[in-house]
């Protein structure tokens, strides 16, 4: 196990790679999931400022 | 309109339904396929005779840069549907896609940056490859700050559509460099008119990854169209029937 996260000595630049990449992942997916629930509030808000109700219409 | 046909799916009250149903199929089939892909990568594919094991970064790098050309390709296409049809939907496509291919952009410039100090002793060189994927990302982050320094979303939409595909043309640059210029980087090794120079398991793990990274990029746009498609129609009734 050891000798397989050694890379042969390129340890350093595998991992920081796949690292990276990882990361980059984590915030986007993380981002998404924000973003989603910011719209999600927007939609409310606006019926809270508008008094929008789905019997208005 | 709403009926059958090409542009039933194209108002954005269809399409979100439908986006939802796919985001999980594209995402599991992701995660699914990164699993068999690094399996390949790191159990599997032999150990470089020249590079040592500092190649299995190829596994990344070289899916990276294909997923961030791409996806530009697909940006200007979608951008330039609506500039055509003036079809709100693709607009907001070409908009979802912008920030996970910016993510691939600076994944393959990273990657190749450790990748490129053991087989090459430097980091970074302005080189014609690296240097037309480092206007690539900027690009992408350019198309980022111009929709958010418009505040009309529709005017935004047409603002960076004409980016998108003034843009383009940096990508058939970034794929042909190696052959126009001496560039450090290597030639291509998988083409579409010669064989691959590499033995099959690698090949195997890199394409893989690539359809790994097309289903995670599917999934992450369609996720985010649907999040946009909240936010621009929010005034719209259909809507809160997904917001309650």
């Amino acid at each position: 196990m050891i000798e397989w996260l050694s890379m042969g000595g390129y340890a350093y630049y595998v991992w920081m790679s796949y690292g990276m990449l990882a990361i980059a992942i984590a915030i986007e997916v993380f981002a998404l999931v924000a973003r989603r629930r910011r719209a999600l509030e927007q939609v409310e808000q606006y019926d809270e400022e508008t008094g929008f109700t789905e019997e208005a219409t | 309109m709403a009926g059958s046909g090409f542009f039933r799916f194209s108002s954005p009250a269809s399409f979100f339904p439908l986006a939802g149903r796919l985001v999980p199929v594209f995402g599991w089939l992701a995660v699914l396929l990164t699993v068999v892909g690094l399996y390949i990568g790191f159990l599997v594919a032999p150990t470089d005779f020249q590079q040592g094991e500092s190649y299995r970064i190829i596994f990344i790098h070289v899916p990276a840069a294909w997923m961030a050309m791409f996806t530009y390709l697909v940006i200007a296409g979608w951008s330039a549907a609506s500039l055509v049809w003036n079809t709100r939907l693709s607009a907001m496509m070409a908009q979802a896609l912008v920030p996970t291919g910016a993510m691939f952009a600076f994944i393959s410039l990273w990657s190749g940056a450790f990748w490129g100090r053991p087989t090459w002793g430097t980091y970074w060189v302005w080189d014609a490859r690296l240097t037309s994927t480092l206007i690539l990302l900027f690009l992408y982050i350019g198309l980022m700050a111009l929709r958010s320094a418009i505040e009309d979303p529709r005017r935004a939409d047409r603002a960076c559509a004409v980016l998108a595909l003034v843009g383009s043309v940096n990508v058939p640059i970034i794929y042909f460099s190696v052959q126009w210029w001496n560039t450090l980087h290597q030639g291509a090794s998988v083409s579409l008119t010669a064989a691959p120079t590499m033995a099959a398991t690698m090949l195997a793990g890199m394409l893989v990854m690539s359809v790994a990274a097309w289903a995670y990029t599917i999934s992450a746009a369609l996720h985010r169209v649907r999040s946009i498609i909240l936010e621009r129609e929010a005034h719209a009734r259909w809507t809160r029937e997904v917001a309650r």
